[in-house]
């Protein structure tokens, strides 16, 4: 692993390790953040900027928010209790399965993995001559798998405005809420 | 000089990261997390220029306002205890 991201890395369990040990729910709270930032740092570090933008964007962004908003409805500090140690072993036991299962997986930046070889070389090679559009990305989202992206769009509108909805009404009740005091 | 650049970079984040730890007051930390943003923000533009990525700069920039708005509402949380209530009878 190069220097900079074995450091980031590092610093990435450190921060879990305060995030567990802190009894100030605030302070956890603004530590994920941070994690989620680190997390984003290494997500660019290892060129897939597209995850390291929602990263940031849910991990640092949205969620700091939802668990302040969590915290504003209950107490701001731990109760205080024992360490258990079976959570901590089962813990454990689930993360060495999950590394014992990254061994299989081909190194990274490998040019032998065979997800290199399934379709990605006949898309380099004929996408600019079917479709004219020169960058193969975007002519996959938006072309091979139009209909695919046009799903997930209407999933994500029909999301946010269910999320509008249920929180403001989409402005109709503030509208109603002047009406009464001018009444 | 990326190496070295980077360095200092994850140097700082280390430092801003034990200010968060320590505290003590509220108004620490969110500073903390706020500085922690902008080093993000360096370390892609840093990594983005000397391995001839300019374009990552975008993503940069977005984070910064990613990291604006996320210290505007936790500051509110701060000043308020809460997000969602109407506050302008607090502030008069």
């Amino acid at each position: 692993m190069p220097p900079v991201e074995l450091l980031l890395m590092l610093l990435l369990i450190a921060t879990v390790i305060v995030v567990a040990r802190l009894k100030d729910l605030f302070a956890a709270a603004m530590l994920t953040g941070i994690a989620s930032l680190l997390a984003a740092g290494l997500f660019v570090l290892m060129d897939a900027v597209d995850v390291a933008f929602t990263e940031a964007a849910v991990g640092a962004g949205v969620s700091t928010v939802l668990f302040l908003g969590a915290l504003s409805l209950t107490s701001r500090r731990e109760k205080q209790e024992r360490t258990r140690i079976l959570p901590i072993l089962i813990v454990a036991a689930t993360g060495a399965a999950l590394i014992y299962g990254t061994w299989d997986m081909p190194a990274y930046g490998d040019p032998d993995a065979v997800i290199h070889h399934h379709l990605a070389p006949e898309l380099i090679a004929e996408t600019e001559k079917k479709i004219h559009i020169p960058n193969i990305v975007t002519a996959i989202l938006a072309s091979f798998r139009g209909y695919d992206t046009f799903g997930e769009v209407v999933v994500i509108f029909t999301a946010g405005v269910g999320v509008a909805l249920l929180l403001g009404g989409l402005g109709l009740r503030r509208r109603d809420e002047r009406g009464e005091e001018e009444s | 000089m990326y190496l070295a650049g980077m360095a200092a970079i994850v140097v700082t984040m280390f430092l801003a990261l034990a200010r968060a730890a320590i505290g003590p007051t509220v108004f620490d930390r969110i500073l903390a997390v706020n500085m922690f943003g902008t080093k993000t923000v360096l370390l892609i533009a840093v990594a983005g220029f000397l391995t001839g990525r300019p374009e990552w700069l975008d993503l940069a920039i977005v984070y910064t306002l990613v990291n604006f708005t996320g210290t505007l509402a936790v500051l509110r949380f701060a000043r308020f205890g809460n997000l969602a209530r109407d506050d302008r009878k607090a502030d008069q």
